[in-house]
């Protein structure tokens, strides 16, 4: 019986970290249960570990095998039921017994195992929200968030202006991690960013799946901090491969293709935000409401700023990093002076506000809306976006233009 | 080199035990052995020709039938063989070769799952047949193999895999060979001479190669039954073998007339005082449910036609006044199915009554 015991606690061994959860999110789970959907291969790999743990090898490869027939390209399944086989007729060294297996796909495999329970088993708690979702538009029906710490997307349907969780899904993202800077560094980027278009799998190679959507990555932001490359897309995965390793793209975001097509379901072209971080941040609905609001108190200020015709008002929502329509603050500031000699009047409506926040450190949020702008002698209307960053607790613009 | 992988050897030595079944008369048995000689001379159609016009008599005979499905195996004539250990295996359930020889086949296919279907059923019918357990252990290493090609990606044909197959074989060929040291011919003669003169049981003397169930009875216990082959705690069954002493008179007493009592009910096809000879917490041979276990003895059992159950050379070991095992010869015959076999009970006393709470086949 020995063998069998080693084997339980190898691999128990291995997922040790898979149940540390953050203090943060069990707390808040035992308060409410997840209502988290269980579609994917996590609840029956679960049970798998959760019979080897228990030693209940033979139950567990039978969940195993449901497992590999449901999953036939599941790597990791596969390579779990080689050693609970194995474990029948000779004693189990190590996960993935097998004589000059590849290390590093072993250790990948091994990852996927960690990524995939610690998701299961470390669900966010319902009532949360990432908290980069500050504001959806009335008509922007989805947005997604990437976790790439934790190898999740988690998708959220806009229930009038709550984001809901639909549902979440095993990633893989860049080979080198994430915060890109460089083409061909093949890591994933951080920030806000939409889906811009859709390639249909007769237009890729079988390398990319099902499907693939490209996202804005660079942003206005990247541009200004020099961040270059391109190309970078949620995508599928080849026909033979049900899922790759966390750590596996040039710096895409790489779904299985049964949940890219899912997915694919709910993307708009042109509005969907893809919100890529390396580890979300949960907010409780209030402190979910409290951050907004007082963000959407500061957009309503600037906007009756605007209209007051009193420039320096207006100009003092202006960061001094300011960056906007190829000038500096004080060149915006200047020209912004200028223009308000000659008006009487002005009119401004910000209609279909998001508000959504950079993760990271930067305590920055990417707000988009439409702009009504009237006025004594000249009227536009366009789509606005403000970068708008913290600076000593208040809310200044750091970036303006077109969205 | 594909058939070479799995024992063929083990079919031969299971030939070996269907000899000992077997109803024929004298003559005809040795019209079988002539015709696995010819077989192992490599006269396969010869040898089928003779087993056909064998069979022709006989068409319900196991031995020939069994006999059959070798020849036809070494001709690669497949399909045909695995017809017809498939049909043996309907007919005799309770015999674990046809089961084996089917897995054989179904693995050289590469149906490995279809072969550990057929070997989880000779397992089931005699949980301690060593030939099974190997087997089986091949075919879990061989599917562990196959899972971990395609987690991983790569080819089986690999080297790796090449180095496998020859340990597999060596594995093979240890285990097929009798143990040195083991009184193989000995205890088959000194079976037959105490058998029960009822029963024409012939001494198997001359295959090296018979089962180790042959072993004599007083040597030492084996590991209890488990559903996948555990080396690991035959230590344990050794140290528990050191403390037990030869039972007291009465305790053998006793026990003598509940085999018999239970023999008899056997045979009797007394299902109930059959099974009321089994203790609450006896441990089914496959790990079923009591239920599932109960029922399916008792559809055994109650198969039309006559049963005649009897035991001999029985050996009794006490451990201690509440528990005993015992050992002893069981000569079994149905109308199509005649079989002496080792079997190994442990009786625990409940309420001054032995009951049976372990039982197997072996040593």
């Amino acid at each position: 019986m020995n063998r069998l015991l080693r084997l339980g606690m190898l691999i128990a061994a291995a997922l040790a970290c898979g149940t540390l959860a953050s203090a943060h999110a069990k707390t808040a789970h035992a308060a409410s249960p997840a209502r988290y959907s269980d579609a994917g291969p996590e609840p029956l790999l679960a049970r798998v570990f959760e019979h080897i743990e228990q030693n209940r090898l033979a139950a567990a490869l039978q969940e195993v095998e449901a497992l590999v027939k449901a999953y036939p390209n599941f790597h990791l399944a596969n390579l779990i039921k080689g050693d609970l086989l194995l474990a029948r007729s000779r004693p189990i060294q190590a996960f993935g017994n097998i004589a000059n297996a590849p290390q590093d796909k072993l250790s990948d495999l091994r990852e996927e195992a960690i990524a995939r329970l610690k998701a299961y088993h470390e669900k966010p708690p319902a009532n949360y929200v990432p908290r980069y979702l500050l504001q959806m538009r009335p008509d922007q029906d989805y947005a997604i968030v990437v976790d790439t710490q934790r190898s999740r997307l988690y998708l959220y349907q806009n229930e009038k202006g709550t984001p809901r969780f639909v549902a979440d899904y095993y990633i893989s993202h860049g080979k080198l991690g994430t915060d890109k800077l460089r083409e061909g560094d093949k890591k994933t980027p951080i920030g806000v960013y939409h889906v811009t278009a859709s390639l249909s799998r007769q237009k890729l190679s079988d390398f990319y799946g099902t499907g693939a959507f490209p996202i804005s990555y660079p942003n206005e932001w990247d541009k200004r901090h020099g961040r270059n490359g391109h190309g970078i897309w949620l995508h599928g995965t080849p026909s033979d491969t049900f899922s790759r390793p966390p750590k596996a793209s040039d710096g895409c975001v790489v779904l299985a293709n049964q949940d890219l097509d899912a997915l694919s379901k709910n993307l708009q072209i042109g509005l969907t935000p893809v919100i890529i971080s390396n580890s979300i941040e949960w907010l409780s609905l209030d402190d979910w409401q409290a951050e907004r609001g007082s963000l959407k108190k500061q957009i309503e200020q600037w906007r009756s700023d605007w209209e007051s015709l009193d420039v320096e008002r207006y100009l003092d929502h202006y960061s001094k990093k300011f960056i906007g329509d190829g000038m500096n603050q004080a060149q915006w500031s200047t020209r912004k002076r200028l223009v308000a000699g000659g008006k009487s009047w002005i009119k401004l409506s910000a209609e279909n506000i998001s508000m959504l926040r950079n993760p990271g450190k930067d305590d920055m949020v990417v707000v988009t809306f439409d702009q009504d702008y009237r006025s004594n002698n000249l009227s536009n209307v366009m789509k606005k976006r403000q970068y708008w960053q913290k600076e000593d607790g208040q809310w200044k613009i750091v970036y303006e233009g077109a969205g | 080199m594909t058939a070479r992988r799995f024992p063929l050897r083990a079919t031969f030595a299971t030939l070996a035990i269907a000899a000992v079944a077997s109803f024929a008369p004298l003559a005809q048995a040795d019209t079988l052995q002539d015709i696995s000689k010819l077989l192992k001379q490599g006269q396969q159609a010869q040898a089928l020709e003779r087993t056909d016009k064998y069979l022709a008599t006989k068409p319900k005979d196991a031995q020939g039938r069994f006999l059959k499905g070798l020849i036809l195996t070494e001709m690669n004539r497949t399909p045909e063989a695995i017809a017809v250990f498939t049909k043996l295996t309907e007919d005799f359930p309770e015999l674990p070769e046809p089961y084996n020889n089917l897995a054989v086949i179904y693995a050289q296919q590469k149906q490995y799952d279809k072969a550990k279907q057929a070997l989880e059923m000779a397992i089931r019918t005699h949980p301690s047949y060593a030939t099974a357990h190997e087997n089986l252990g091949d075919i879990y290493a061989r599917m562990a193999s196959q899972a971990y090609d395609k987690a991983l990606q790569i080819d089986s044909s690999n080297a790796s895999a090449q180095t496998k197959l020859a340990m597999i074989r060596d594995l093979m060929s240890a285990s097929s060979r009798p143990t040195p040291g083991k009184p193989v011919a000995a205890t088959a003669a000194t079976t037959a001479v105490v058998a029960p003169a009822a029963i024409e049981i012939k001494p198997v003397e001359a295959k090296p190669e018979a089962k180790a169930e042959a072993k004599p009875a007083a040597v030492k216990p084996v590991a209890a039954p488990a559903a996948t082959p555990v080396p690991a705690a035959a230590p344990a069954a050794a140290a528990v073998a050191a403390e037990s002493k030869p039972a007291p008179a009465s305790t053998s007493g006793d026990i003598e007339k509940t085999l018999e009592a239970w023999a008899a009910a056997w045979s009797k096809k007394n299902v109930k005082v059959y099974l009321a000879h089994y203790a609450k917490d006896f441990q089914t041979p496959g790990g079923e449910p009591r239920a599932t276990w109960e029922s399916e003895r008792s559809k055994r059992i109650t198969k039309p036609g006559k049963i005649e159950v009897n035991i001999g050379n029985l050996s009794v070991t006490a451990e201690g006044a509440e528990r005993a095992t015992a050992r002893f010869r069981q000569n079994y015959r149905s109308a199509s199915l005649k079989t002496s076999s080792n079997k190994v009970l442990v009786l625990v006393r409940q309420d001054g009554k032995w009951l049976i709470q372990q039982e197997r086949v072996g040593k």
